[in-house]
């Protein structure tokens, strides 16, 4: 059995409600027609080629090529063809005004910010774009569900890599300032200093394994803990490994 | 072939264009053909430390924008032969930068110089962008404390990402790090970051530490670049610099509390 180093700081069992902020990366469904028919045809043709990916995601809605169109869109409509495509939409971006109205009184949140990006994110080098290719070219991972991404140069404060859809394993330092978000369990061989969320969408079985652990925050499904000044003795510098044991977020270090 | 190398931080204010003008005035009194250009356009200090203010007529905006020719605006060092600067312009912004632009100026120059050194200004917005997009190398100038390394770690993300060299997919930045103002006894009391603190987040080849040193502010204000005062502890240290980039072994110096004497310690200074 794992000894308990180090337990969530947040225990909340007198209490029924707790607001806690996080961080998603989410999949963006860009909309370029407001074509009901034709959005219909076009998804089941995409999410055809991507498998399972997306299967019961959280999406939200871009409307920025969109957001000048004269004709409206049908929220309700499009929102039930989501759901039919097993896709979850909680909110839109980039609309008119005219068109967060719309989309609050279908139920969706107007979402702010975000930069739009080809799923691997904002400032990935370029050579870590060539190892998810050499990675593509593995037979024994073409055809997977779950791709394992590979990042072999540090990670630098700024920089976010996701791994979608699969585990995130990085072979050079993470900074400070720097964030490694994977779908699947998170691998570091190297010092930890910045930010890893593991099965951000949702999955509790993820782990994150720490060769040198110096995180800022370690994140499990959502379940967080943010290391303010320094990690706590016991388990700074060590190998560890991050688990959810329940509701609670485990650290305890690797013999 | 000549070789691009960006002289750049993030952050503002630690040692950028003293690096810069140091640097290239080392690599031209070996012999080499250097210009060194001034990046950031709207505010100039370059020429200042060159000790050449008075005699910038035409500039980078100037020849970006084919009001003069590119001979018009390089100055030539008066201390060194090999030596030109290309000013900036302090009427404009940097949105005067274009691409195109930079990368006919720095065709131009590539015919007639070994090196080209850009003197990067701080931030990450354009004039940092266009310094660093065409680079073949980068010297990464880092004070021992964490925001000048955040902000160097940034930045070094920024040439793994942005830079031309990556979007081709050619082969990487040859990055450098030198240290600046640096402080062995601050360092020993625990008051400042050491150099195998930096070294170790930033994970990029040491290419030099230079002392902090009184020198340096001086020879600032007289418009010499502090290389050439032999006396002084970091006019050695960018020497050494500029001998260690050109491939020669040298040591690193200036790393740890000078020894003073024990009458020194007895009397004081």
């Amino acid at each position: 059995m794992q000894t308990e180093v180090v337990e969530s700081s947040a225990n909340q069992q007198s209490n029924a409600v707790e607001l806690k902020g996080s961080v998603f990366t989410l999949p963006i469904l860009q909309i370029r027609s407001t074509s009901i028919a034709r959005i219909e045809e076009e998804l089941s043709e995409r999410l055809n080629t991507a498998l399972k990916f997306f299967e019961n995601a959280s999406v939200v809605i871009d409307l920025e090529k969109i957001s000048s169109s004269e004709e409206e869109l049908d929220f309700r409509e499009l929102m039930r063809l989501l759901s039919k495509n097993a896709l979850i939409p909680v909110g839109v971006r980039n609309g008119s005004n005219q068109q967060n109205a719309l989309a609050i009184s279908a139920g969706l949140a107007i979402l702010k910010g975000g930069v739009l990006q080809d799923i691997a994110t904002s400032d990935t080098p370029v050579n870590q774009k060539q190892t998810k290719d050499d990675s593509e070219s593995d037979p024994a991972i073409v055809g997977s569900t779950s791709p394992t991404k590979i990042i072999k140069s540090p990670v630098r404060s700024g920089q976010q890599i996701y791994a979608m859809g699969g585990d995130l394993i990085v072979l050079a330092p993470v900074n400070p300032g720097a964030e490694i978000i994977a779908d699947g369990s998170i691998h570091v061989y190297a010092p930890m200093r910045g930010r890893a969320l593991a099965g951000v969408r949702g999955d509790e079985n993820t782990r994150i394994f720490c060769q040198n652990m110096e995180a800022e925050l370690v994140s499990i499904a959502g379940n967080f803990r943010v290391f303010e000044e320094t990690v706590p003795v016991e388990i700074r510098s060590k190998t560890v490994q991050i688990f959810l044991e329940g509701e609670q977020l485990m650290i305890s270090p690797l013999k | 072939m000549a070789r691009v190398i960006v002289v750049t931080s993030g952050k503002g204010g630690v040692g950028k264009t003293t690096s810069s003008a140091s640097f290239a005035t080392g690599l031209a009194l070996r012999g080499n053909k250097t210009v060194v250009i001034d990046f950031d356009v709207g505010l100039r200090n370059l020429d200042l430390i060159m000790g050449c203010e008075r005699r910038v007529v035409y500039d980078f905006v100037n020849v970006l924008n084919n009001e003069s020719t590119l001979k018009q605006a390089l100055i030539k060092d008066k201390r060194c032969d090999n030596l030109y600067i290309l000013p900036a312009s302090q009427t404009r912004d940097k949105e005067a930068l274009t691409q195109e632009g930079v990368e006919r100026i720095l065709n131009e120059l590539k015919e007639d110089f070994d090196y080209i050194v850009c003197d990067s200004p701080a931030g990450i917005e354009k004039g940092a962008l266009m310094a660093l997009y065409f680079a073949d190398e980068a010297i990464v100038v880092t004070n021992p404390e964490v925001s000048s390394v955040r902000d160097s770690d940034r930045i070094l993300g920024i040439l793994a990402a942005k830079s031309k060299r990556a979007i081709d997919g050619a082969e990487p930045i040859k990055e450098h790090l030198v240290i600046t103002r640096y402080m062995p006894k601050r360092v020993e009391m625990g008051e400042m970051l050491s150099v195998d603190d930096v070294k170790e987040l930033l994970s990029i080849p040491l290419l030099g530490v230079i002392p902090e040193s009184e020198s340096v502010l001086s020879a600032s204000n007289a418009g010499v670049p502090v290389i050439h005062d032999k006396n002084s502890l970091s006019g050695q240290a960018y020497s050494d610099v500029v001998s260690r980039f050109m491939g020669e072994d040298t040591p690193m110096r200036f790393l740890n509390v000078e020894k003073t004497g024990l009458l020194k310690r007895i009397f004081g200074t």
